[in-house]
């Protein structure tokens, strides 16, 4: 192994025709973390992570997964990698259990209907194991799709949006389990747009743009962010909050239940603002700026928002 | 973790492969119910040597050899006197609307002028704007006047009976004697039944993948293009093999097809010709973006294997670039095969051609099936 890290790539870019879906991104990630990937649609996640397990020829650029050269070997890639799709990507017309059964078989594991049993067993699904996939509701079909890219013990996993759609409860679960793989030795590369699974990670890296704006532990972001943050409740700041939007100092506003954080880069003059459009009974007080706060400042910063909506 | 070709994961996605075949009823259901409304229908309803056309006449008198004549008409069975009429326009109108095929005039003074030896005129008009529904019994028409008049012109009128040919004639129509349809066009059906099915099937094995997204988890997981193609492809030899014997059965019981070759020489061209099939099939849905374009593309291939290879037509009465063309299609040399081998008893060097040349159209079209086939989304 010529490296220590489980991905190692450098500049990575993908063009598709004119547009330049993935630009300049190196990633350094060490064995056995949990990363965090995340940005905006459209920023370029689900390319970088189809170019690291081989789904898609670079551009340019380079690197290797696990060791191997992710353009030359992405067959051995495939084999030590499990990636789960963005969208629910088995076969909807075979049962639970065929669809494992595929999965087992193409990888060769040995004593396949052990495994596949024990697998069912632990998703709770051995007495729904010969209904059809499509019979399953969002929350299972993640949940058997994570037991699906895992029954073969890969050393890394790759997650595309996995808790997309999917109620609390089953994400809360579904975490669950990747902090149990992961503290089995796999290492995971997940993409999500929630903020509380950011702060799961070992790492969080946020693209936008198809660039890497920064990357590091949630944190280093907030503090590398420079962002001040102040908060105040009462039944009055809603109405406050288009007054102060453009406001010197004011970069950000933003509601959390029934507060209002507002965030900028420069101390002075955010308190001055709020100095002067104190209100009677509202009390701002300074608090530490969420990664949601970081986020949204960082959105703003790269540029214009180009998300499809397609 | 082996790096060639595994037995295992072919026999994974042939697994996967039967499964959906099976669960999807109606495409299964078709994939049996079709070669057997078809041979049932194109069997009974093809036929090359058309009878009982309906004609008119147009006559203006009654006399023995008048009758003879028109009664040795209806006797060949090809021509049925619908009506008769005095009236050249009305004959015409019939012709022109299709209601009769043909026209006999035997005009006023014919018996008169014949007895005289003045050599009077029989006028057959034919609607001759299908070559081939009109040409049998035009081509027939002299021999069944002479044959009808033979009785007519003995005793006193011998002096004017046609004088026989100065040599004899000697025509075998071997393998199939008595021209009967059904021995050319249900082994043909069979052919042309295999194509159709089978390369429609497979064209779509992986669009379907890319239409409902499961092609990236397939990518993803470590199959490779030979292997998924082998895994997708077999299930479909067994449905061939299936409809072949369909075939073979209902051929022998509803149609009494001779089956005078060796089977296992059958057996074999049939098993090269459904894997050139696939083969092709296979390709074209490494071509095609949807399941839309491969479905355009199968018939594209399909029209020509039906017009060009010998089928419909006569493969020797094209010219010659399209002979070429038909050169190319799997079906023309399935054609050549199962007719050697079924009504002439041909044995493997009389048909290793046409065996090689459906081999050769397998091996390019898997080739160019692993040219094409996306290991990656791009």
């Amino acid at each position: 192994m010529t490296t220590s890290f489980a991905i190692d790539v450098q500049n990575l870019v993908k063009k598709f025709g004119d547009k330049v879906a993935v630009n300049g991104v190196s990633i350094q990630m060490p064995y056995g973390q949990v990363w965090g990937f995340l940005g905006p649609n459209g920023s370029g996640k689900t390319t970088t992570i189809r170019m690291i397990c081989g789904l898609l020829n670079t551009t340019s650029g380079e690197g290797t997964c696990l060791g191997y050269d992710i353009a030359r070997e992405s067959r051995e890639i495939k084999v030590r990698t499990g990636y789960m799709t963005q969208k629910f990507s088995f076969w909807g017309d075979l049962t639970i259990r065929e669809n494992l059964e595929f999965v087992a078989r193409l990888y060769q594991l040995p004593k396949m209907k052990t495994k596949v049993d024990d697998t069912l067993e632990n998703l709770g699904l051995s007495n729904r194991q010969h209904q059809v996939a499509d019979a399953l509701s969002g929350g299972w079909k993640q949940r058997l799709a994570l037991a699906a890219v895992t029954m073969h013990e890969p050393d890394l996993l790759l997650l595309d949006e996995p808790t997309a759609g999917v109620d609390p409860q089953a994400r809360r679960d579904f975490w669950d389990e990747i902090h149990r793989l992961s503290s089995n030795g796999m290492t995971v590369l997940v993409s999500t747009h929630y903020m509380d699974e950011a702060e799961r990670c070992d790492r969080v890296a946020y693209l936008a743009n198809g660039v890497m704006v920064t990357k590091g532990t949630v944190a280093d972001i907030i503090a590398r962010s420079g962002l001040v943050t102040f908060t105040a409740e009462g039944d009055q700041i809603r109405s406050m909050a288009s007054q102060l939007r453009g406001q010197p100092g004011v970069d950000h506003i933003a509601y959390f239940g029934s507060a209002l954080h507002v965030s900028g880069l420069h101390r002075d003059r955010l308190e001055s603002t709020l100095k002067r459009s104190a209100q009677d009974g509202v009390q701002w007080h300074e608090v530490q700026p969420s990664l949601e706060d970081s986020f949204i400042a960082l959105m703003n910063s790269s540029g214009e928002d180009t998300r499809a909506h397609s | 973790m082996s790096t060639r070709a595994s037995i295992s994961r072919i026999w994974a996605v042939w697994l996967k492969e039967l499964i959906q075949m099976r669960r999807d009823r109606l495409t299964f259901g078709m994939m049996l119910g079709i070669p057997i409304i078809q041979l049932i229908l194109f069997g009974y309803a093809i036929n090359s040597d058309p009878k009982h056309l309906p004609t008119a006449i147009i006559i203006e008198e009654q006399t023995p050899i008048v009758r003879s004549i028109l009664q040795g008409l209806e006797n060949s069975g090809y021509y049925d006197i619908v009506l008769q009429t005095f009236d050249p326009e009305e004959g015409n109108r019939l012709l022109v609307s299709g209601k009769v095929a043909f026209v006999i005039t035997i005009p006023t003074g014919f018996t008169e002028r014949l007895v005289r030896g003045e050599r009077p005129q029989i006028f057959i008009e034919a609607d001759a704007s299908d070559p081939s529904a009109s040409s049998n019994a035009i081509g027939r028409a002299r021999l069944i006047i002479a044959s009808s008049l033979k009785r007519e012109l003995a005793g006193s009128l011998d002096y004017l009976a046609p004088v026989p040919e100065p040599y004899d004639l000697v025509i075998h129509a071997e393998y199939n004697p008595e021209g009967i349809t059904h021995y050319n066009i249900v082994p043909g059906l069979l052919g042309v039944i295999l194509t159709m099915t089978l390369v429609m099937i497979t064209s779509i094995a992986m669009t379907r993948e890319s239409e409902r997204g499961t092609m990236e988890n397939l990518l993803a997981m470590p199959a490779r293009p030979l292997e998924v193609m082998i895994g997708k492809i077999t299930p479909y030899i067994m449905v061939g093999a299936v409809q072949t014997t369909v075939i073979l059965i209902a051929a022998r019981l509803l149609f009494d097809v001779p089956f005078v070759g060796s089977l296992g020489l059958f057996l074999l061209g049939v098993a090269v010709f459904v894997v050139a099939n696939l083969a092709l099939g296979f390709t074209f849905s490494t071509i095609a973006r949807s399941q839309m374009q491969a479905m355009q593309l199968t018939f594209f291939f399909f029209l020509p294997s039906m017009l060009l290879s010998g089928f419909m037509f006569p493969f020797r009465g094209m010219p010659e670039w399209a002979q070429n063309i038909g050169s190319v299609l799997p079906l023309t040399h399935f054609l050549r095969l199962v007719r050697g081998v079924m009504l002439k008893g041909a044995s493997f060097p009389d048909v290793q051609t046409p065996i090689l040349a459906m081999g050769v159209f397998a091996i390019v079209a898997t080739s160019i099936a692993m040219l094409r086939y996306r290991k990656t989304l791009d």
